[in-house]
């Protein structure tokens, strides 16, 4: 019988940091921020079928970024926990905290006990009733939880993503604006994302019980559409390009 | 509760009612009988042009008492489809309500909706599992009917306590009053019929049923309550306005009374 190599509890932790880190940084990013009506989250996403963004309950949306089966993964356990919670109680007791708790002390544990660490980092966002602030939680691959009230970048480049859609963001901008300056905080100064390229869903309080809808690529390119004929509303990195082309010009 | 994750060999999939077994809730609980249970009852459904309409009395009976006035038989499924209940009303209640977690769970953990027949399977399911306590005398027997977004037509289903369930070509009553109904809506249908006509043609059922059976209530004048009746098309799901009921059944009553007026002394055989 061979003895495992003796490898001291801060190198494992490190390197499994690592490891998940650089997983994670190469995914591509999903910003949320709260508008208007709701809340707004985009994510850079050719698919039309593997989602980042899913409903979980009626006022609960996720959304996570990193290895695909592990976020889908957790995905369906929070529409399951949901579902038998509302079902066993009532709609109203279903609440995205607990539901980020559970996650967090999963992914916790994963990240400390198994092999290999989680490598995703998720989102859950809750619409407020009454007139609480909507909640957004974030949770990384090693459970660290984290709540925000207003925006919330998950995945690489998240600090830069973060500081472009802090400097656009404003209190209950509408959705037009909060869309394009989300849109333009993904893309960054030097490229343009297409419509289909981007999979985009809110939670609005103007849906009825189900508060969840994905905003299809037809209204999604009325919104964003050929850049704007005025100087786009508060882009300020961004100047307006030449204004008299009529094909969409990347801004740069 | 713990998050509910499970192996790929143990995952219930989309399925709630196994996802409920598997964490040690009752899905739809046993009981013993022998108690008063309330039921009976008159639900109808009919095509129109455009999808389905259906309606429902709002009387719960225990024994030969009224129990509630103001119950609702008639519920939205899902968007596209709705459901409506005949029998035992505790049990016929859960029913509904774990049928509508169920159909809303699929969509969310697949991505998709199901297909119409896909549903009615579903509750199929749900009545055939209910089998050992309709045997006990707590019989639920469901209608559904909703709009097949894939074909662009109204499709109705009716189900035995077996959990049999078969698609009917137009209309369907069941419940207490489910055969005077029938016949009601027999007599007036037709095929193509304006939803309006459709409507009217419910109320009328219902009236008719309430009118023969003891188990139905009609319209209740007194309290304000009316019959239930929703519609269900492209756009879904939607409930027919309360004021409307209660004016088609106003006009109702005028008309009979009118016709009665034409020969006086004649009284309806008891």
């Amino acid at each position: 019988m061979t003895m495992p190599f003796y490898v001291p509890p801060e190198q494992a932790m490190k390197d499994r940091a690592e490891y998940a880190q650089k997983n994670i940084a190469r995914g591509r990013p999903v910003v949320a921020t709260t508008y208007e009506d709701g809340i707004l989250i985009v994510a850079e996403n050719p698919s039309r079928s593997l989602h980042k963004i899913s409903e979980i309950y009626d006022r609960i949306a996720f959304a996570g970024v990193g290895k695909y089966n592990e976020y889908d993964q957790l995905r369906v356990a929070g529409v399951r926990h949901a579902d038998t919670k509302g079902f066993a109680f009532s709609r109203e007791d279903v609440d995205a905290r607990s539901l980020a708790n559970l996650y967090s002390q999963y992914v916790g544990t994963v990240f400390t006990h198994e092999m290999k660490p989680l490598e995703v980092e998720i989102l859950v966002a809750e619409l407020s009733a009454d007139n609480r602030p909507d909640q957004l939680y974030h949770i990384t691959y090693e459970g660290t939880i984290t709540d925000e009230e207003h925006y919330l970048v998950l995945g690489g480049d998240a600090e830069t993503i973060t500081d472009r859609i802090g400097q656009s963001f404003e209190e209950g901008w509408d959705f037009g604006h909060a869309l394009r300056a989300a849109v333009e905080a993904l893309a960054g100064a030097d490229r343009t994302i297409a419509a289909s390229d981007l999979e985009v869903a809110v939670l609005s309080r103007q849906n009825g019980r189900r508060t969840f809808r994905r905003i299809q690529d037809v209204e999604l390119a009325e919104v964003l559409g050929p850049p704007p004929a005025s100087p786009p509303p508060a882009a300020p990195e961004a100047p307006a390009p030449a204004e008299q082309g009529e094909p969409p010009d990347p801004d740069a | 509760m713990a998050l509910p994750i499970f192996g790929p060999v143990d995952d219930p999939g989309p399925d709630f009612t196994s996802l409920l077994r598997r964490s040690g809730l009752p899905a739809l609980p046993g009981l013993e009988a022998n108690l008063t249970i309330r039921h009976a009852t008159t639900v109808v459904a009919l095509r129109y042009a455009d999808g389905v309409v259906m309606a429902g009395d709002r009387r719960a009976t225990e024994g030969y008492s009224i129990a509630h006035r103001a119950m609702d038989k008639v519920f939205p499924a899902d968007r596209w489809s709705a459901v409506a209940i005949a029998g035992a009303a505790g049990p016929a209640v859960e029913m509904v309500r774990l049928f509508q977690v169920q159909l809303e769970h699929y969509e969310k953990v697949e991505g998709v909706s199901l297909s119409l027949e896909g549903k009615a399977n579903q509750l199929a399911q749900m009545v055939r599992e209910h089998l050992p306590m309709a045997i006990q005398g707590l019989a639920v027997v469901p209608l559904f009917a909703g709009y097949d977004v894939r074909r662009g037509i109204g499709r109705i289903y009716t189900y035995d306590v077996t959990g049999g369930h078969y698609e009917e070509a137009d209309f369907q009553a069941t419940g207490s009053g489910g055969r005077d109904a029938r016949n009601t809506i027999k007599l007036g249908f037709k095929e193509n019929m304006a939803q309006a006509d459709a409507v009217e043609l419910a109320i009328e059922a219902l009236f008719e049923a309430a009118d023969e059976d003891a188990g139905t209530g009609g319209p209740d004048l007194v309290r304000g309550i009316y019959p239930l009746v929703a519609v269900v098309d492209a756009d879904g799901y939607a409930a027919v306005d309360e004021s409307e009921v209660a004016d088609r059944f106003l006009s109702l009553i005028e008309r009979r009374r009118a016709e009665r007026g034409r020969e006086p002394g004649r009284g309806e055989p008891s």
